[in-house]
């Protein structure tokens, strides 16, 4: 299947602070890929050259196909950026009219039907919204560009519990309904974990691990036992995390290989514990919990 | 077009994953009757719209439940029941019971409390489940 991103070698630096370093990724078509790291790891700058609002400093960058000029709105890419900007001063009817006169593949038909569902007053203004209403409208009207990847920075970080999950919903009926490709970062996993079926973790900078969901859940096992030997650990065993007790001994590992040994009790990772493993790297006291298996 | 019978619902704190969860909230609307054959199940933008999960999560449940042979995929359509569940497992439900009613009789006098027979009953599904799988 075709990438829908491609970056390799990809870096950004602001001054003497790199805010990406290094970073090879190639981002599937037809996904939606959740990508997380802590507040400040670059998400934000990733996105943003993504759609061509940044210029990379070293590396090289393709998205649906094409490199992102610095500047141009990239065709094919909507995008939603950071805070969901509305315009204060123009009414939902505005933003519609301005997306389609400034958009040559738009389709008025399912702006029209996004805005009668969300029960949003054409005559309002972006600046009267609730946090929820501006988030759809931003959404709107990047979906109504019948983008083929839609790019979202942190949607729902500033929403409310009722409001973030009427957000999802709509962008899940988008994907059931369209040919879209969905890139959306958070700095909060457990906002992403039912919606995207492709994980990036970002951590200072760098990609710390990038693949399909499903199989990142199959190939990480959470292993406690007696006390181990770090240096005796089967090879094909990447430990992601490790911490010991005199006594015991509680690994994340990623393997292709089944847990042979057993002196360990395999648990099963979720999600958000496996993202935290990532984020926290090396020996160290978090507290993983996995479901037993 | 039909009209939908059921909505689905997760449990975000079951440790099941919402695939597994559609799953088993079909079989047990069929069980239970909730669900008859020639019956829609949720297309999958109602799905997801409800849910706000992935529409691959849903596909891959349907799929799943196709292949069990109780649902059907019309094309364009959409996903009907098309089975139920025998009546002779329904049938074999009495002197089941009544042996496991016995059995915990036996636990209880054991000095088992429930927490105790719970997880006993959990420990050993699961082992024989593992035993199935390998």
């Amino acid at each position: 299947m075709n990438a829908v991103l491609e970056a390799e070698g990809l870096s950004k630096r602001y001054g003497r602070r790199w805010a990406l370093t290094d970073c090879d990724l190639s981002i599937p078509a037809g996904r939606v890929v959740g990508l997380v790291g802590p507040n400040g790891a670059g998400k934000s700058t990733l996105l943003n050259m993504a759609v061509g609002l940044l210029p990379p400093t070293e590396g090289r960058l393709d998205v649906l196909g094409r490199t992102p000029k610095a500047g141009a709105a990239l065709a094919g890419v909507g995008f939603v950026a950071q805070g969901t900007p509305v315009y204060a001063g123009l009414s939902v009817a505005d933003h519609l009219r301005l997306g389609r006169h400034l958009n040559p593949t738009w389709d008025q038909g399912l702006a029209d039907e996004r805005v009668a569902r969300l029960r949003l007053d054409p005559a309002q203004k972006g600046g009267k919204l609730s946090g929820g209403q501006q988030a759809q409208l931003a959404l709107t009207v990047a979906v109504a560009k019948r983008p083929e990847l839609l790019v979202l920075d942190e949607p729902v970080a500033s929403l409310d519990p009722l409001a973030r999950r009427e957000f999802l919903q709509g962008l899940m009926e988008i994907v059931a309904d369209q040919d879209v490709s969905v890139v959306l970062s958070s700095h909060l996993v457990a906002d992403l974990e039912r919606v995207c079926d492709y994980l990036v973790v970002l951590v200072d900078s760098r990609v710390r691990v990038a693949g399909d969901v499903e199989e990142l859940l199959a190939t990480h096992h959470l292993l406690s036992g007696p006390f181990h030997d770090m240096d005796r650990l089967p090879r094909d065993w990447e430990v992601i995390h490790a911490s010991h007790t005199p006594r015991q001994s509680t690994l994340l590992v990623r393997t292709d290989q089944p847990i042979l040994d057993p002196s360990w009790t395999v648990d099963q990772v979720g999600l958000e514990d496996l993202v935290l493993a990532y984020m926290s790297t090396g020996e160290g006291t978090l507290r993983l919990t996995g479901t037993e298996r | 077009m039909g009209e939908t019978v059921i909505e689905f619902h997760l449990d975000a704190r079951s440790g099941v994953s919402p695939y597994r969860q559609i799953v088993d909230q079909v079989r047990r609307a069929v069980r239970l009757g909730m669900l008859r054959e020639g019956d829609q199940l949720p297309t999958v933008k109602e799905a997801v719209g409800q849910l706000a999960i992935n529409p691959n999560t849903v596909l891959k449940a349907y799929k799943e439940l196709e292949h069990a042979g109780l649902v059907s995929a019309r094309p364009g359509v959409g996903t009907f029941v098309t089975a139920q569940v025998h009546d002779e497992t329904i049938a074999a439900h009495g002197p089941l019971r009544r042996d496991l009613v016995e059995w915990l009789d036996k636990a209880r006098s054991a000095g088992l409390d429930d927490e105790s027979i719970e997880a006993l009953f959990r420990d050993a599904l699961q082992d024989d489940m593992t035993q199935g799988v390998a």
